[in-house]
């Protein structure tokens, strides 16, 4: 528009133009204080239960259930983190956290591992290779991603007693690491990987592992970091599958324990260390996020593509 | 899209390939089959007769009233969680992507809440709202607001609403602000230049340019609405009172597990399997969009 | 064929990952016992176990605590079918018309009497507790353990404070009605809850007025029963928990047993709860109480009569559709059993814990020992279960198939009339419609069993 504006009109609009600069600041500065403040509050509303959360795990049980939760913390942190660790929390006390996150950690570790072994293992099987029914397991696999755990949750128990897997390791954790989304990612990955990489191994004389082991995965490392970040928290935060699966009160994971503390939400039960379970248990998934998040942003929009 | 240069062998990538299909064809297609199978079947809760029944089972549930209820509550609960949590993380995100120097840091202080389980996201809204001892309820009732959750169904409703939002605004935050960072800027100078106002400016030029991701953002989030929320309800209000929050996937849990009702549960996984596939397709709709952009 | 393949296979990868077994050669045989009660009561159960494991060698009973009683039951129908059934599982009474039909998933205890020949004597057992567990024939199926009744607690220190005579609880609704509200006036926020709804407002509340819950003298005498929960009495006494929980005087606590915390906290002046509470509040409450029986309505037909039993009993299952027990296995169920119902122990464990004393001999080793004089109150259970003679098919107890599903949707439809959602009537209207469809899917399937 300015720049269609006739010569004679020009000082006028030079001087319009400054005004409208100045008015275009002025309100730049303005919408950005009216950012700030909308960002502080947004962050203050997220981090409130959270807040309320450590609070409350370090005031005594009668406090709350009176009801007087202070919005400072108190002075009982010590003895309920450690009422929780080695007793564990809420009324009935039925297993130590200190357990549950082992079991934790070890469900979340071993679904991340195994998702991506397996994941990157059939993707270079389909991209680097050329065999009968390729496509077919390709779809096989990818068909999948239609059909979430909760969906086909009775059935897969079912299968999982049929074979006599419940109440395991192995029943709790192999039907999770079937994954369409991490094959079809290090897939796509794996397509942009120079032939001549492939032509040069082959000259070289390196068969296949070889060269998945000394080009393939080193290339990938950045790759298998942002999904392991995923895959941690997605394997941390499952919930249904446990529940079903474990029946076994040694094996509870910190999620579903924590879940089964509160019970029916009763005013009477133990907050303080049912608090600090809590904390517990969100602690290691958001340090992995707050310490990996140029990972875990990378994978999260690439995963979800 | 194929590689031109590969490798030679037929049992190699066979092998390779064992491990993801056997769990793919023993968790996913053996049990899918099962649900068909047994969403035909009527069985008692011992397993000791079974009768074919046909497509009695989904006769039932279709015209089941507590079905269509729970259908009702699926639709209200996942409309109202993907609007709040669409709707605020891309007002942050908008706020965000103003000051760019601070954005990464806002950044890295919204998006953790990712990280919480869905279930133990419940218990920190439980502590807050809970009638006797949470700050927040104990404030509604002190106001004069009769805050009771757990024989209320309409708060029921807006506290696992306000739950699963509040763990996916996270998520929402990051794919808009990576959206808006991604809009060339000289697309926004020419906009600034033009003289628009700012609120016009968002809805006539940036928006539409936002909307293959709001797309995008809009079926993931109705995915995890539908699917993942389960820990939330189940700890939180256990679907009741009197069925307020029960959903579709809360329903097959409920007649599956603590009902031992098979064929009906399985019925109602077909259905939702079928509803899967239809979001499914929905989404790759959506991606091809995203991409074309 | 392709089954077992995989079945192999995965055995094979579980031995991988589990911890390796090891030898059980000379280790007693163990004996698994799931059980549904939470803390303080979870821990004095299993103390019974680690103490009959002191008694003896042979046998080790491995107690373990499997979350609520519903939770429990269904965690033991799901590893039946998986092969893995606990030898003893606790099932609450709403259970026993689904165990009773569970064929071959159970082994009856007169069986194992026969069977072991270890003495345990079925006449011991308390008439009402006896007839509830007991097959069409008389013989017993389950061995009744923590039998409970609802009564009445209230908290003499906030009667004092409105008023009210701390000594006698009204034993009328009518009364009750009037003492909530002078509680209420004397500013006490919570006047009266209930704990387990549907078993006390329901059907507890039906047995003492001599009403039917269902037809077929509640569903004893077979699977084709209806409920029958639109009567004017029942009509009548949900209409009024609704008002009085308009008017401040009742609060509805939740499902189940989400009650009980409500009373020993001193947050509610009158609750109505299972007789095992008792054991709760002696260890939490810091005030006067009093137990007292159900109150009823003045002027009714009837009423009031013997309440039924709640609480749970042992049923001992096979390992899965397939799998017997061992004559082994079966001896040590079944020594286990002798143990904890002679004649100390259970008088123990009834005077702990508030459960009622199933046998004869304990309850009468426990009068001997002056256990009420010293504990007034105590008896009132029992002395409810016992009143007005023997019981009325309205009051033997309720035999109904798929009733946990039932008693939920009872919770339920009262949820949607406290709510407002529903009038009582209403909600009553769909009690009986919903839970029918239940019974008539109970029936079709179990028909052939």
């Amino acid at each position: 528009m300015s720049s269609t504006a006739l010569p004679a009109a020009v000082p006028m609009q030079a001087e319009r133009d400054d005004a409208l600069l100045r008015a275009t600041r002025r309100r730049r500065v303005m919408s950005k204080i009216v950012a700030h403040g909308a960002l502080i509050l947004g962050v203050l509303i997220v981090a409130f239960p959270i807040w309320m959360t450590l609070v409350g795990s370090t005031h005594d049980a009668a406090t709350i259930g009176r009801g007087d939760v202070p919005l400072l913390p108190g002075s009982h942190a010590i003895e309920n983190y450690a009422t929780a660790w080695n007793e564990g929390g809420g009324k009935s006390r039925t297993t130590p956290a200190a357990l549950m996150l082992w079991n934790s950690l070890l469900m979340a570790l071993l679904i991340a591992v195994g998702k991506i072994t397996i994941s990157i293992l059939s993707a270079y099987a389909v991209v680097f290779f050329r065999f009968p029914l390729r496509m077919a397991a390709f779809w096989a696999i990818f068909i999948t991603l239609m059909l979430p755990v909760e969906v086909r949750i009775i059935p897969t128990f079912q299968v999982i007693v049929d074979l006599s897997l419940g109440n395991t390791w192995a029943g709790l954790i192999i039907p999770l690491i079937a994954s369409a989304t991490a094959t079809l990612l290090f897939r796509q990955f794996f397509l942009t990987i120079p032939d001549e990489f492939v032509e040069a191994a082959k000259i070289d004389g390196a068969g296949p592992l070889r060269f998945l082991k000394d080009v393939v995965l080193p290339l990938s490392l950045t790759n298998i970091a942002a999904m392991f970040v995923i895959l941690f928290i997605y394997g941390w935060n499952q919930y249904l599958w446990p529940l079903l699966i474990i029946n076994d009160r040694s094996m509870e994971t910190i999620v579903v324990g924590l879940s089964k503390m509160i019970g029916s939400g009763d005013s009477q039960n133990e907050w303080n260390t049912i608090m600090a379970t809590a904390v517990l248990a969100l602690l290691p998934p958001v340090l992995v996020v707050a310490l990996m998040q140029r990972w875990f942003v990378r994978g999260l929009t690439e995963t979800e593509k | 899209m194929q590689k031109k240069v590969i490798f030679k062998g037929k049992l190699l990538p066979l092998a390779l390939l064992a491990p993801q299909l056997a769990v793919t064809f023993i968790f996913f297609f053996w049990p899918a089959g099962q649900a068909i199978y047994q969403s035909l079947l009527r069985e008692d809760a011992f397993g000791f007769s079974r009768e074919f029944v046909g497509l009695e089972n989904f006769h039932e549930v279709l015209t089941d009233p507590s079905w269509v209820n729970a259908a009702l509550n699926s639709l209200v609960f996942s409309g109202f969680v993907a609007g709040l949590a669409l709707g605020l993380a891309l007002f942050l995100a908008v706020q965000a992507d103003k000051s760019i120097r601070g954005a990464t840091a806002y950044r890295s202080l919204l998006i953790w809440p990712y990280a919480v389980a869905p279930a133990v996201a419940a218990v920190l809204w439980l502590f807050l709202f809970q009638p006797n001892v949470g700050m927040l309820g104990r404030w509604l009732n002190a106001m004069g607001i009769a805050w009771d959750y757990r024989l209320n169904g309409g708060q029921a409703m807006t506290l696992v609403i306000i739950a699963a939002a509040w763990k996916q605004l996270a998520y929402n935050f990051i794919f808009f602000l990576a959206g808006l960072q991604s809009i060339p800027a000289s697309v926004l100078e020419a906009a600034a230049i033009d003289g628009a106002r700012p609120a016009r400016r968002f809805w006539t030029i940036i928006f539409p340019l936002l909307s293959p991701t709001t797309f995008f953002l809009l079926v993931v989030n109705l995915t995890y609405a539908f699917f993942d929320t389960f820990g939330i309800i189940h700890s939180l209000t256990n679907g009741g009172p009197a069925k307020a929050t029960e959903t579709l996937i809360y329903k097959v849990y409920v007649d599956g597990v603590q009902n031992l009702n098979l064929g009906s549960s399985s019925a109602q996984s077909v259905i939702l399997m079928i509803l899967v596939i239809g979001l499914t397709a929905i989404q790759f709709r959506a991606v091809e969009k995203k991409v074309h952009y | 064929m392709r089954r077992r393949h995989l079945a192999a296979g995965a055995i094979a990868l579980t031995s991988l990952i589990s911890t390796p077994f090891a030898a059980r050669a000379q280790q007693p045989v163990e004996i698994q016992f799931w059980h549904g009660l939470n803390q303080p009561l979870g821990g004095m159960l299993e103390q019974l176990a680690t103490d009959f494991n002191a008694t003896q060698a042979q046998y080790k009973v491995v107690p373990t605590f499997r979350g609520g009683y519903a939770e429990t039951a269904v965690a033991a129908i799901a590893a039946f079918r998986a092969n893995t059934a606990p030898h003893i599982l606790q099932m609450f009474e709403v259970g026993t018309g689904t165990m009773m039909s569970a064929g071959r998933a159970i082994k009856p205890l007169h069986e194992i009497v026969a069977e072991t020949g270890v003495a345990i004597d079925p006449n011991d057992v308390i008439g009402p507790v006896a007839g509830y567990y007991a097959a069409a024939d008389g013989k017993m199926m389950a061995l009744p353990f923590n039998s409970s009744t609802t009564i009445a607690f209230y908290n003499k220190d906030m009667f004092q404070k409105a008023g009210l005579n701390p000594n006698a609880f009204p034993a009328t609704w009518q009364g009750v009605e009037e003492a909530a509200r002078k509680l209420k006036a004397a500013g006490i926020a919570c006047p009266m809850t209930t704990s387990w709804p549907s078993w006390v407002m329901v059907e507890q509340f039906l047995a003492i007025h001599d009403v039917p819950l269902a037809s077929r003298a509640n569903g004893f005498e077979g699977l084709n029963t209806e409920l029958n929960l639109t009567n004017p009495l029942m009509v009548r006494h949900l209409t009024n928990l609704v008002n009085w929980q308009k008017e401040g005087l009742f609060r509805y606590a939740g499902r189940d047993s989400a009650g009980d915390a409500l009373f020993p906290a001193g947050e509610c002046a009158i609750t109505f709860a299972s007789s095992g509470v008792r054991a709760r509040t002696v260890r939490e409450a810091r005030f006067q109480w009093g137990a007292a029986m159900l109150p009823y309505y003045e002027g009714v037909q009837g009423a009031p009569r013997n309440s039924i039993i709640g609480g749970a009993a042992f049923w001992v299952m096979n390992r899965g559709p397939n799998a017997r027990r061992t004559p082994e296995e079966l001896k040590g169920v079944a020594e286990f059993f002798r143990y904890i119902t002679s004649a100390p122990v259970m008088a123990k464990w009834h005077q702990d814990t508030g459960y009622v004393p199933v046998t004869r001999s304990a309850y009468e080793a426990t009068k001997a020992a002056g256990y009420y004089q010293q504990n007034p109150g105590a008896d009132v259970p029992i002395e409810q279960m016992l009143r007005g003679g023997d019981p009325t098919p309205n009051s033997r107890g309720i035999r109904l198939g798929g009733f946990i599903e039932i008693r939920n949707i009872i919770q339920e439809e009262m949820e949607r009339a406290f709510q407002g959602q529903a009038t009582p009537e209403q909600a009553l209207q769909s009690m009986n419609t919903r839970g029918n469809q239940v019974l008539r899917n109970f029936e079709r399937t179990n028909r052939n069993n």
